[in-house]
C-alpha cells in the first residue's frame, strides 16, 4: 500500500517535471514556430545562475524563482535581438543557428565554471510515507509545475497582453495592421520562453549534478513532449506530459529505468504515427 | 678572397654541418618522454592534473641530475578529448619525435587507439589510469587499480559494517558491467546476497523510482559504481529522500574526480570508498608531494587519484631507466620485470612481472566533511583479475585485452 502511494507520487512527479522542462519550449516552438535547439542550454544556464547566486549567499528560493529566470530571460533577449529575429519563418536556418548557439553556450560555461560537476543540495528534507522515505522536493516541483501551467493559462487567456500575443502568432500582418508591432511581441514572447527554460533548469538544479553539457539530457524529452502535444500550448503540454510521464514510470517500476526511457520513446513514435499533428491536432481542438 | 663555386659549396656545407651539430649533440644527451593527454575538452578535469603531475615528476628528476646524467625532455600533445587525435599524435610521437617512452591515454578507448602503434614501433608505453583490467601486452605497463583490487578490499569492509544484503547500482558500459560482476563475486564469497543489480545509461539523471525500488528490496548496503555528472544526481536524490541516514553506501567510483567536494558534507558523509590515493593520506611521502605540488601550482586541491597514478608511472619508468643504465626498450622492460618498486605519494608501487600491472596499497576511506578519511590500509594488493588471465612470462608475445570471466 505504501509502495502504491510512492509510485503515485513518483508518477505525478514525472509528469510535472516533463511539463516543467517543456513549458519554455512550448512557448518558443509551439507559439513562435522557432526550433530552439539551445533550449537545453538555457536550462543548464538557469541551473548555473541558481548555483552561483546560492554560493553568493542569496536565499535559494529567490535564486531559483527570481534570479535564474531573469538572467536566462535576458540572455534569451540578447539571442533574439542578435540572431533569431533575422531568421523568423526560416525553420531550418533557426535550427542551425540555435544549434551553433548551444555549442557556444556549452563552451562559454565550460570556460567560466570549468568542466567539473557542481550542484547544491535540496532545501526540503525527505518525507516518510509509511515505511518509505521519499524526496520532499518532488512535491515542490509538482506545485511549481501546477502554478506555472495556471499562470501561462491565465496570462494567455485572461490578459490583453496574452490576447495580443496569440493574435500576433496567428496573423502577424493583421496584428500589425491593428497597430501592434510584431517585432516587439516576438521579442517579448521569446524573453518569456527563455525565462521559463531558465526557471525549469533552476528548479531542477538541486536534484542533479550539473555540468556544462547537462542540457543535452533535456532537449530530446522536451521536444518529444512539445511535438506530441500538438498546436495547443497548455492542453498539449498537459496531455502529452501526462501520457509520457505515466508510460515512463509504469515501465520504470515494472521493469527498469532503461526500459522506462525506451518505452517513452517508443510510445512517442507510435503516438506520432497515429496522430501526426500531435494529441491536440485531433482532440481538444481549438483549446488553449 | 675570390669566391668560386667550389669554395662557396664547401663553405655552405660546413656551415650547414656546423648548424646541425648542437642539435644532434643535444638529442644524444637528453631522454625523450612523450605524453598524450586530454588537457582540453570534456575530459580535461582528468587530463589537466595528470599533465601537471607528469611535469612535476620530470622537474624533480631533472633537478636531481636527470637520468644517468641525461636530462628528460618532454614532448606533450593535447588530444582535446578527441579519440581520433590519439592515433595521430601517437604516430607523431613514435615516428617523428622518436621518443623513448610514452605516458598517457585516459579513457580505455584512447589507450586502445595508441597501444598498437606503440607495440609496432617498439616504443615503451605507460598507461597510468584505473581501468577495467585485462590488458595483456609486454610493451605496456599499467599502474592504476583494477576492479578486483578495489572491490576485494571494499566489499568485505562495507559488508562487515553494514550487513549481508547488498543492492548494486552500476553504469551501463564495460567498466560498470565488469565491476558489478566483481562486486557480486565478493559479496557471495563473504557470505552475503546480492538482492538486485541495476544498470543505468550514462545520461540517466532521475533516480526517484530507483530509490523507491531499493526501499522495497530493503537491503543492508548499497554499492554504487555510477559514473559522471548525471549519475551524481543519484547521491543527491538519495540524500534528499533522507535515505543516506538509513542505508549505508559504498562506491567504487565516487571521489576519483573529487566528487566528495561537489556533494555537501551532509549528502556525502559516511559513503565508503577504496582507492590507491587520498589527499588525506597522512604519510611523509604524501605530505611532501602535496607541498611540492602547492609550490609548483599554487594549491594542491586539484590532486586526484589518476594524477597521482601518472606521477607514480613516471617515477616507475625513471627508476627502471636508472637500473637498466639505458633507455633501450628491452633493457628497461627487463629492469621493470625484475619486480622493481618505488615509493610514491600513495605508498609502495611494485611492478608485477607477470601482467605488467601494479601491486599497490589500497586505502579504505570514508567521506567525512568533504574529505576522504582513511580508515584502513591494505598493503600491496595484487592485480588478481588480470593475473587470472594474463601471464607475460609464459606468453611474452600475447597481445590482447582479455574479458575476465568467472
Amino acid at each position: 500500500m505504501d509502495l502504491a502511494a510512492v509510485i503515485v507520487v513518483e508518477t505525478v512527479y514525472a509528469v510535472a517535471s516533463l511539463i516543467l522542462i517543456s513549458a519554455g519550449l512550448a512557448i518558443v516552438f509551439g507559439m513562435m514556430k522557432v526550433i530552439n535547439l539551445a533550449h537545453g542550454e538555457f536550462m543548464m544556464m538557469g541551473g548555473y545562475a541558481t548555483i552561483t547566486a546560492v554560493n553568493l549567499g542569496i536565499n535559494i528560493y529567490i535564486a531559483m524563482l527570481v534570479i535564474a529566470p531573469i538572467v536566462v530571460g535576458l540572455i534569451g533577449l540578447l539571442v533574439e535581438r542578435l540572431v533569431i529575429r533575422h531568421l523568423y519563418g526560416r525553420l531550418v536556418d533557426t535550427m542551425l543557428a540555435t544549434w551553433g548557439l548551444s555549442l557556444f553556450f556549452v563552451g562559454i560555461v565550460t570556460m567560466i565554471f570549468g568542466n567539473t560537476t557542481t550542484g547544491i543540495s535540496t532545501p526540503i528534507p525527505g518525507i516518510s510515507i509509511g515505511d518509505y522515505q521519499i524526496n520532499g522536493y518532488n512535491f515542490f516541483i509538482v506545485i511549481i509545475s501546477i502554478l506555472l501551467v495556471l499562470l501561462i493559462y491565465f496570462v494567455l487567456k485572461g490578459t490583453r497582453l496574452g490576447l495580443i500575443a496569440r493574435g500576433t502568432m496567428q496573423r502577424s500582418d493583421m496584428a500589425a495592421a491593428l497597430g501592434y508591432s510584431p517585432d516587439r511581441i516576438y521579442m517579448a514572447t521569446f524573453f518569456v520562453g527563455s525565462a521559463l527554460s531558465g526557471l525549469a533548469g533552476a528548479v531542477l538544479a538541486p536534484l542533479v549534478g550539473l555540468v556544462p553539457s547537462s542540457g543535452g539530457a533535456y532537449i530530446a524529452k522536451a521536444f518529444i513532449t512539445v511535438i506530441s502535444g500538438g498546436p495547443s500550448v497548455i492542453a498539449g503540454l498537459i496531455s502529452s506530459g501526462g501520457f509520457f510521464g505515466v508510460v515512463n514510470q509504469f515501465f520504470t517500476f515494472a521493469i527498469s529505468p532503461v526500459v522506462g526511457e525506451v518505452a517513452l520513446l517508443v510510445s512517442a513514435v507510435i503516438l506520432l504515427r497515429l496522430l501526426p499533428q500531435g494529441v491536440t491536432g485531433r482532440f481538444l481542438k481549438g483549446k488553449l | 678572397m675570390t669566391m668560386n663555386r667550389r669554395h662557396f659549396l664547401t663553405a655552405t656545407a660546413a656551415l650547414a654541418g656546423a648548424s646541425l651539430l648542437p642539435l644532434s649533440a643535444s638529442a644524444a644527451d637528453t631522454v625523450k618522454l612523450g605524453s598524450v593527454l586530454d588537457t582540453s575538452g570534456i575530459f580535461d578535469a582528468y587530463g589537466k592534473p595528470m599533465d601537471m603531475a607528469m611535469r612535476l615528476a620530470v622537474e624533480e628528476i631533472n633537478a636531481a641530475g636527470g637520468l644517468n646524467g641525461k636530462m628528460i625532455d618532454v614532448t606533450a600533445y593535447d588530444t582535446q578529448s578527441d579519440m581520433a587525435l590519439y592515433t595521430q599524435y601517437g604516430r607523431q610521437l613514435t615516428q617523428q619525435d622518436e621518443v623513448d617512452v610514452v605516458h598517457g591515454g585516459i579513457l580505455s578507448a584512447s589507450r586502445e587507439a595508441i597501444r598498437p602503434t606503440m607495440r609496432k614501433t617498439n616504443t615503451l608505453y605507460f598507461y597510468n589510469v584505473l581501468y577495467e583490467g585485462g590488458v595483456c601486452d609486454r610493451n605496456i605497463f599499467i599502474n592504476g587499480v583494477t576492479p578486483a583490487q578495489q572491490v576485494e578490499a571494499l566489499i568485505p569492509f562495507a559488508m562487515n559494517k553494514a550487513g549481508k544484503k547488498v543492492y548494486v547500482l552500476a553504469a551501463d558500459y564495460n567498466y560498470g558491467q565488469i565491476t558489478a560482476k566483481w562486486i557480486q563475486k565478493y559479496v557471495a564469497e563473504n557470505g552475503g546476497e546480492t538482492v538486485a543489480v541495476d544498470f543505468f545509461p550514462l545520461d540517466v539523471s532521475d533516480f526517484g523510482s530507483t530509490i523507491a525500488k531499493i526501499q522495497a528490496a530493503d537491503p543492508d548496503l548499497i554499492v554504487a559504481s555510477l559514473v559522471g555528472g548525471a549519475h551524481l544526481s543519484f547521491f543527491r536524490q538519495w540524500a534528499a529522500a533522507g535515505m543516506n541516514k538509513k542505508i549505508p553506501m559504498a562506491s567504487t567510483t565516487l571521489g576519483v574526480g573529487n566528487e566528495h567536494k561537489v556533494l555537501t558534507a551532509e549528502e556525502g558523509d559516511g559513503i565508503m570508498v577504496a582507492y590507491n590515493y587520498s589527499q588525506e593520506l597522512d604519510t611523509p611521502a604524501n605530505n611532501a608531494f602535496k607541498k611540492k605540488w602547492a609550490e609548483a601550482y599554487g594549491d594542491a586541491n586539484g590532486v586526484h587519484e589518476i594524477a597521482v597514478s601518472n606521477y607514480q608511472g613516471v617515477l616507475t619508468w625513471a627508476e627502471a631507466v636508472k637500473k637498466a643504465g639505458s633507455t633501450d626498450r628491452d633493457m628497461v622492460i627487463e629492469a621493470l620485470e625484475s619486480g622493481l618498486s618505488i615509493e610514491g605519494p600513495a605508498g609502495t608501487v611494485t611492478v608485477d612481472p607477470k601482467t605488467h600491472h601494479a601491486v599497490l596499497d589500497v586505502h579504505i576511506m570514508e567521506f567525512d566533511g568533504q574529505k576522504m578519511k582513511v580508515l584502513e590500509t591494505l598493503k600491496q594488493r595484487q592485480p588478481i583479475d588480470t593475473q587470472a588471465v594474463c601471464d607475460l612470462e609464459a606468453n611474452p608475445n600475447d597481445n590482447q585485452q582479455y574479458e575476465i570471466k568467472f
